[in-house]
């Protein structure tokens, strides 16, 4: 299974039935493809709507129905749609029961930098801020280390998205929650030790005594 | 509401304009506009509106013909030349997380001076902000947006200049069409009054200023 795969399936535990879901791009989007059959789940789009579907066939899109990005997609019965003040009333409002989105860095206390890289990427915040501040539940999807290095630091040195620290990292090699205000192992991926996860992980983990293999 | 062609109404804007602009990575921008804004190359415009689109879509025909000054947004990753304008100095970009800035139009349009929210506190978007504690909550106060000029697309117009608007093509248009002080729309469909439902109206009539006449 790759990396991305065990984030995506992973994260995918998480939701309950009757959740409204705000996936991001990249990872996040994944999730989508793992959710177990029967889980009625609604996946709000930003760009207003809730009930997105998989995308359409060949020739039956239609120019007004995108994702975020842009992208074709289709709506599920049940789906509605709204302008963006509403969008964001939602998720500002406590409304969006979870939302996964993607990471740079995530320190020892939480929070999370995703949305610029000052001097080399400044592409801009889109929602990324609103959702972290509002949303009930943050789940951040991302590869525990890029290019050898360490994306669970011990204090970002990116520009934080929230000052509000999220509630779940789940990474290639690892689940880390922050119960107390602290990073903590929940879980370690298949085949993947505790020391492994140590190693490539610059922030302090309290590791407890059980930490169980993610089910995958 | 009058019914103009795109000529006439793009000729009311002059340079320099404040200008709102509907729309979602191009998805209900009024495209028939903005090509005309290229074509009388109205320049040094501020521009008020989600993303920057890409090159040669949406916002993006704006940007390619180096028309911006200024632009207000909350996302422009997806415009590679918006970067390289930037660069040189040539564009002014204000970046806004996405809420912050449905909100800013939103008060800029109902008569409210600037919102409170708690997105942004705590980083760079807080900068040169008041907070304001509000039940033990800190919030950023966030002005009110308005433009000299709001182009909008709807799905259907009426005769009256009623507007609905189709699936994800909403976004920002009917937040825009309250805050301007020029409404300017072009839609999918124009029909008679009446066929669209007063339950479904939208964006009332009396918001519309102009509506693009059928070519």
């Amino acid at each position: 299974m790759d990396a991305q795969t065990i984030i995506a399936r992973r994260v995918a535990q998480e939701l309950k039935s009757g959740n409204l879901v705000n996936l991001g791009i990249g990872i996040p989007t994944l999730v989508s493809n793992y959710v177990p059959a029967g889980l009625n789940v609604f996946f709000q789009s930003e760009n207003g709507l809730i009930g997105t579907g998989p995308i359409p066939e060949q020739g039956l899109s239609h120019p007004l129905l995108t994702d975020a990005g842009g992208k074709p997609i289709s709506a599920l019965p049940g789906a509605c749609t709204f302008d963006s003040a509403m969008s964001f009333g939602l998720i500002r409002g406590g409304h969006v029961d979870v939302t996964v989105l993607g990471g740079l860095q995530v320190d020892a206390g939480g929070h999370l930098a995703n949305w610029t890289i000052p001097g080399k990427m400044v592409p801009g915040m889109g929602g990324a801020m609103d959702l972290v501040s509002g949303a009930k539940r943050v789940i951040v999807a991302m590869q525990h280390a890029a290019k050898g290095k360490s994306k669970i630091v011990v204090k970002c040195n990116l520009p934080l998205t929230s000052s509000r620290p999220v509630d779940l990292v789940v990474t290639d090699m690892a689940v880390i929650g922050f119960p107390g205000g602290k990073a903590t192992l929940l879980e370690t991926a298949p085949g993947i030790s505790v020391a492994e996860v140590m190693a490539v992980t610059d922030a302090e983990l309290v590791i407890p005594d059980n930490i169980p293999a993610m089910m995958l | 509401m009058k019914a103009v062609s795109a000529e006439e109404a793009i000729a009311m804007i002059p340079n320099g304009a404040t200008v709102m602009v509907g729309g979602f990575m191009g998805v209900g921008t009024p495209d028939r506009l903005l090509d005309e804004l290229v074509r009388q190359q109205k320049s040094d415009l501020m521009l008020i509106c989600n993303d920057a689109a890409l090159p040669g879509k949406g916002i993006g025909k704006l940007i390619d013909a180096a028309l911006v000054s200024r632009m207000t947004a909350s996302h422009i990753g997806l415009n590679p030349k918006v970067h390289q304008q930037m660069m040189a100095n040539r564009i002014v970009v204000d970046l806004i997380p996405q809420g912050t800035l449905a909100e800013r139009i939103r008060a800029g349009g109902c008569g409210l001076g600037g919102v409170l929210t708690q997105t942004g506190v705590g980083t760079s978007v807080e900068q040169g902000k008041q907070k304001i504690e509000v039940g033990g909550k800190t919030y950023l106060l966030e002005t009110a947006l308005h433009a000299d000029f709001a182009l909008v697309h709807a799905f259907l117009a009426d005769y009256s200049g009623n507007l609905s608007y189709a699936l994800t093509a909403r976004n920002f248009n009917p937040l825009m069409a309250m805050a301007a002080d020029t409404v300017i729309v072009t839609t999918e469909h124009i029909v008679p009054t009446g066929v669209i439902a007063p339950d479904h109206v939208v964006t009332p009539g009396p918001l519309v200023d102009y509506l693009i006449a059928n070519g």
